[in-house]
């Protein structure tokens, strides 16, 4: 197992190394002055001679991204321009409320899922089979902005349940906290609901035609027990995995969703970056988003070989 | 769009592969495929004839018509400054075609022969590729697509580069791979037995033969960039007015959603149509394609 971790690990260093690059990169595409355009609309003279000394910009790109590494390194994600404040103070501050609606979006998809996906296994070619591959099919193809602006249209304007947009923290007041976020987190738990049909379907069907299941059968055991305790605990396993790859959805999500809803996150932390040409604020965020998927699929990949002895030997 | 679809078996000399019906007829026996590919013509047709389609100008503003619900005049009903929203919608279209087909030319232009690099070529160009590979793939598809968009600048063509390039890292993955399995095949073996150049056997032998997965993979591809269009254009990434977008109109439609809630009905239902009209195609192309899903 800690031969299968080293190995693991070192795939990622150079993973990162190759991302961090490639979002430090991404200030090449400005066009002209890099000082000048990331000076913003007032172009101040002291801002734009801060930016050449603080960002290197006299110096070749090899050089800059190394003295940006070393910053990262440090903890150091640069400063908002607009906002007059650390990057990582900024993520630290908005990451708290898209945690919350990831975590609520998440339970919905799993509660929405894995059952969906495993009736539509047990009763493969039925209705109820038709039925879950329908819905699966509605939330990959619907997008969530569309969607958050139906359930506002239905929930808040027509029937008045719900308040349309805004925060409020958990701590204020949890029952408001919760009536916020549920239409938003039932947006983005939508989409990786279908995808997590689908998957479970598909490892369920596998399972189901397994000899062990069979071997089940044979021996009396009941139906809801073959389905629940053998198939569905092993059909799980790859499902791990697929929770960390999803996380890339989730933040994609949060983004739109977070626009639509006025939810002040880490995802309207971005759009607001871009429209005040925060470009700090936005590099920070990707380079902080990738580093998180990377490590988040680290640790799926250390659960699944924990769960299955077969991944460390291969 | 992290999604890579499986690498079916080779076929190329396999006979069943003859006696199987045309890969198309066995799409449209399909019923949910031939219904998408019957809408993905119909958006085509309204997108070449918006011109003689639309009943008004798409940009026209009409302040004697402000958010009028739908009657006889206006099908689709008017927005916040007049302009006809089934116009709007008709040439909506248009943008959101250009950037699903574009944006995934984009990405199987630099995807497939980069990946077919890697995969032929193997050892430390594999290294790097598959590396920078992983490290795109690291960061989230809409996530790198709106940075990107936001560093070029916001327009319907940084827009689809964007996307495009966002994409791209799942269509070098997915011809590495199958570039891997076509390698060890007898018929490229033979290939370079009768001394082909790596080139002439990559270009002439293998990409023929991985072309099934690449299409299956654009086609949900396609799906995916329709998608991403219509989001960085309702963040104001993309088209920008007062050029129609069915992404940009829902942004102005969710200020008037307590009373103009047709502005936000219309774009949403053909962004819906059309992305799942090319899921349908892309399942479907998957199932007559590969022959383990039949």
């Amino acid at each position: 197992m800690t031969a299968y971790l080293i190995r693991r690990i070192a795939t990622i260093l150079p993973t990162l190394l190759f991302a961090s690059i490639l979002i430090f990169g991404l200030q090449q595409l400005l066009p002209g002055d890099p000082a000048m355009v990331l000076a913003g609309e007032e172009r101040d003279p002291t801002v734009i001679a801060h930016l050449r000394e603080t960002l290197h910009l006299d110096k070749p790109f090899p050089v800059r991204y190394f003295y940006w590494l070393r910053g990262v390194l440090r903890g150091d994600l640069g400063e908002s321009l607009r906002m007059q404040q650390p990057v990582r103070t900024l993520i630290a501050e908005k990451l708290p409320v898209t945690l919350e609606l990831a975590c609520i979006a998440i339970v919905i998809a799993l509660a929405i899922g894995i059952p969906a996906g495993v009736v539509s296994a047990v009763r493969r070619g039925t209705a109820w089979d038709y039925g879950a591959n329908v819905v699966a099919l509605w939330g990959l193809s619907t997008p969530n902005f569309w969607l958050g602006i139906m359930l506002i249209l239905l929930f808040s304007v027509t029937l008045g349940l719900l308040p349309a947009s805004g925060y409020v923290s958990p701590f204020e007041d949890l029952r408001a906290n919760l009536a916020a976020m549920i239409m938003p987190a039932f947006v983005l738990g939508n989409a990786i609901a279908a995808v997590l049909m689908r998957h479970t379907r598909s490892a369920m069907l596998q399972v189901l035609s397994s000899d062990y299941v069979r071997t089940a059968r044979a021996k009396g055991v009941r139906e809801r027990d073959v389905i629940l305790k053998h198939a569905l605990r092993n059909a799980l396993i790859p499902i791990i995995t697929l929770g960390a790859l999803e996380f890339g959805t989730l933040l994609s999500g949060a983004v739109l969703t977070e626009q639509v809803f006025t939810i002040p996150g880490f995802g309207k932390l971005i759009v607001d970056a871009v429209f005040n040409r925060d470009y700090a604020v936005v590099q920070g965020v990707v380079l902080f988003t990738a580093t998180a998927y990377i490590l988040l699929n680290l640790v799926a990949d250390i659960l699944y070989a924990v769960a299955n002895p077969r991944m460390r030997i291969s | 769009m992290a999604t890579v679809v499986d690498a079916p078996p080779i076929v190329a000399s396999d006979a069943r592969a003859s006696s199987r019906p045309h890969p198309l007829r066995r799409l449209l026996r399909r019923p949910s495929a031939a219904i998408g590919l019957a809408v993905i013509v119909a958006f085509v047709t309204i997108a070449i004839f918006a011109p003689f389609l639309a009943p008004y100008d798409p940009i026209a503003t009409n302040f004697g018509a402000v958010r009028k619900a739908p009657s006889a005049a206006h099908w689709f009903g008017t927005d916040e400054i007049g302009r006809d929203v089934l116009s709007r919608v008709i040439f909506g279209a248009r943008a959101s075609l250009e950037a699903g087909v574009l944006s995934v030319l984009i990405s199987l232009a630099v995807g497939v022969p980069t990946g077919l690099l890697a995969g032929y070529a193997g050892g430390k160009v594999d290294m790097l590729i598959s590396r920078v590979t992983d490290a795109l793939l690291a960061c989230p598809f809409l996530i790198l697509a709106i940075a990107l968009a936001a560093f070029l600048g916001p327009s319907l063509a940084n827009a689809m580069i964007a996307i495009g390039i966002s994409a791209t890292p799942v269509f070098i993955r997915l011809t590495r791979g199958t570039t891997l399995a076509a390698k060890s095949e007898d018929y490229v073996l033979a290939a370079r037995a009768i001394g082909n150049s790596p080139l002439r056997i990559a270009v002439r032998h293998v990409l023929p033969n991985i072309v099934p997965p690449l299409l299956v993979q654009a086609t949900l591809a396609i799906a995916a960039a329709v998608i991403a269009e219509a989001s960085l254009s309702f963040l104001g990434l993309g088209q920008q007015p007062p050029q129609p977008s069915w992404g940009s109109m829902l942004n102005t439609a969710k200020n008037y959603i307590d009373n103009a809630a047709w502005m936000a009905i219309w774009p949403g239902v053909s962004i819906f149509l059309l992305v799942l009209s090319f899921n349908l195609v892309g399942d479907g192309l998957r199932d007559a394609l590969d022959p383990r899903h039949s």
